[in-house]
């Protein structure tokens, strides 16, 4: 176990991002990177060779998953609007904080299984072969949803920054 | 030149920065060449660059305890046995009210693999205690080395069992071919030279746990037992009785790592 220690423990900051990226609220994100470590320590000898990384954001992103259609068929919402307001106070000033606070409200309006590929790619730095494996889906399929999921979010930022739109920061970006 | 053409994936993969330097060039040459993709390429880049910037802080933030992976790793360890253990209590309990099937099943369980085991710590034996050149592969002077290399033989954290109590030294082990896998097999003697083996190694799942029980194969006898989907067979040249307090303190060191 001395060796998934060194393996998996680095890489539990990138999953509680992408955990909070999914599902926004950070209770709900701890417990669901809990359940992923948890798992992976009960599958770590069942673990084919290969990269640890996609290994561990495919339980991950499933226990999301199965998250999201147990709350569904409870019709339920898993609250998304704890911001991570606190958590940008110290790094970014107030202008930067509405920003980044902005652009991952339009994140969350994305379509989840875009939203997934682009975290997966633009975020955690998963090589296309790999977001497809954590996914289950082709390659092809990354691709297409990586350049809907781009084109959309870019609709937004540049449809909040003409609109004018209530309590919205323009973005360098946009223009 | 042959320039292929450039596709929408290549603008994507120029944005991620994974293409090859030397398409890398091509795509910037091409974007040199189309202001309006140029643009579009430079707001998904802007994007991918606030997104990480958005969602960095998160991956500073301290890891609460929850996420203590050590901790997740210790209580693995525990928790399960104690919670098969129950549920084996409960099974039996549920079929004895019914039953005398569960009484008859504890007092003489079916242990085809605890069986199987102390055959094959049986073979171990023979093969190795006797042997005056090389008892043990590694010596328990390697104790470390020993340790990790059957922990990842075994994919699990592994520990010789220090029976010095007992009055018995190790004198170290070697991985052993079981027609169920790989073993680690521990090999001890005392101060009359009376070598005694621990054979230990994953049992199937309908064998997780499984009482401590004596064994007896001609003049050598011991007992296995299995904890938490761990088997344990302990032989020696001895009445298995007489094995009885080293077996018990192997159960009671494992449970303890």
């Amino acid at each position: 176990m001395k060796d998934m220690l060194v393996q998996v423990e680095p890489l539990i900051p990138a999953l509680r991002r992408y955990a909070r990226s999914l599902v926004r609220n950070r209770a709900n994100a701890d417990d669901l990177v809990q359940d992923c470590l948890e798992r992976a320590v009960r599958r770590w000898h069942q673990r084919r060779d290969g990269e640890v990384r996609p290994w561990l954001f495919a339980i991950l992103h499933n226990l999301a998953v199965d998250q999201f259609r147990q709350s569904a068929a409870r019709g339920r919402h898993i609250p998304i609007d704890e911001t991570n307001e606190d958590n940008f106070g110290e790094v970014a000033g107030q202008e930067q904080k509405l920003m980044y606070r902005d652009v991952l409200n339009k994140l969350a309006r994305l379509p989840e299984d875009q939203r997934a590929v682009l975290l997966l790619v633009a975020v955690e730095d998963l090589s296309y072969a790999d977001a497809a494996k954590v996914l289950n889906i082709p390659v092809g399929t990354v691709m297409s949803r990586l350049s809907r999921a781009r084109e959309r979010l870019q609709q937004e930022i540049a449809g909040s920054a003409d609109g004018a739109a209530t309590n919205v920061v323009p973005l360098r970006s946009a223009k | 030149m042959n320039h292929r053409p450039i596709t929408e994936d290549d603008l994507h993969a120029y944005v991620d920065r994974v293409l090859e330097p030397e398409r890398q060039a091509e795509v910037a040459a091409y974007l040199g060449d189309h202001p309006d993709v140029a643009k579009r390429v430079a707001a998904f880049t802007d994007q991918r660059d606030l997104l990480r910037a958005a969602l960095a802080p998160i991956a500073e933030e301290p890891l609460p305890p929850d996420l203590n992976l050590s901790r997740i790793i210790e209580q693995r360890a525990r928790r399960p046995s104690v919670v098969r253990w129950a549920i084996a209590a409960m099974l039996l309990l549920s079929v004895g009210g019914l039953s005398g099937w569960a009484i008859r099943g504890e007092l003489q369980p079916s242990p085809e693999g605890l069986v199987a085991l102390a055959r094959e710590a049986t073979a171990s034996y023979n093969v190795y205690a006797p042997d005056h050149v090389r008892p043990v592969e590694v010596r328990a002077s390697d104790a470390a080395q020993l340790v990790e290399w059957i922990s990842g033989r075994l994919h699990r954290p592994m520990k010789v069992p220090d029976l010095a109590n007992s009055g018995y030294r190790p004198m170290g082990g070697r991985l052993v071919a079981t027609e169920h896998g790989p073993a680690a097999m521990f090999m001890y003697d005392d101060d009359r030279g009376s070598r005694i083996v621990v054979l230990t190694r994953p049992m199937s799942s309908a064998d997780q746990n499984a009482p401590m029980t004596p064994q007896s194969h001609g003049d050598l006898g011991g007992f296995a037992w299995a904890d938490d989907g761990l088997g344990y067979s302990l032989v020696g040249h001895a009445a298995p009785e007489s094995l009885r307090p080293v077996a018990n303190e192997i159960r009671k060191q494992a449970r303890s790592i």
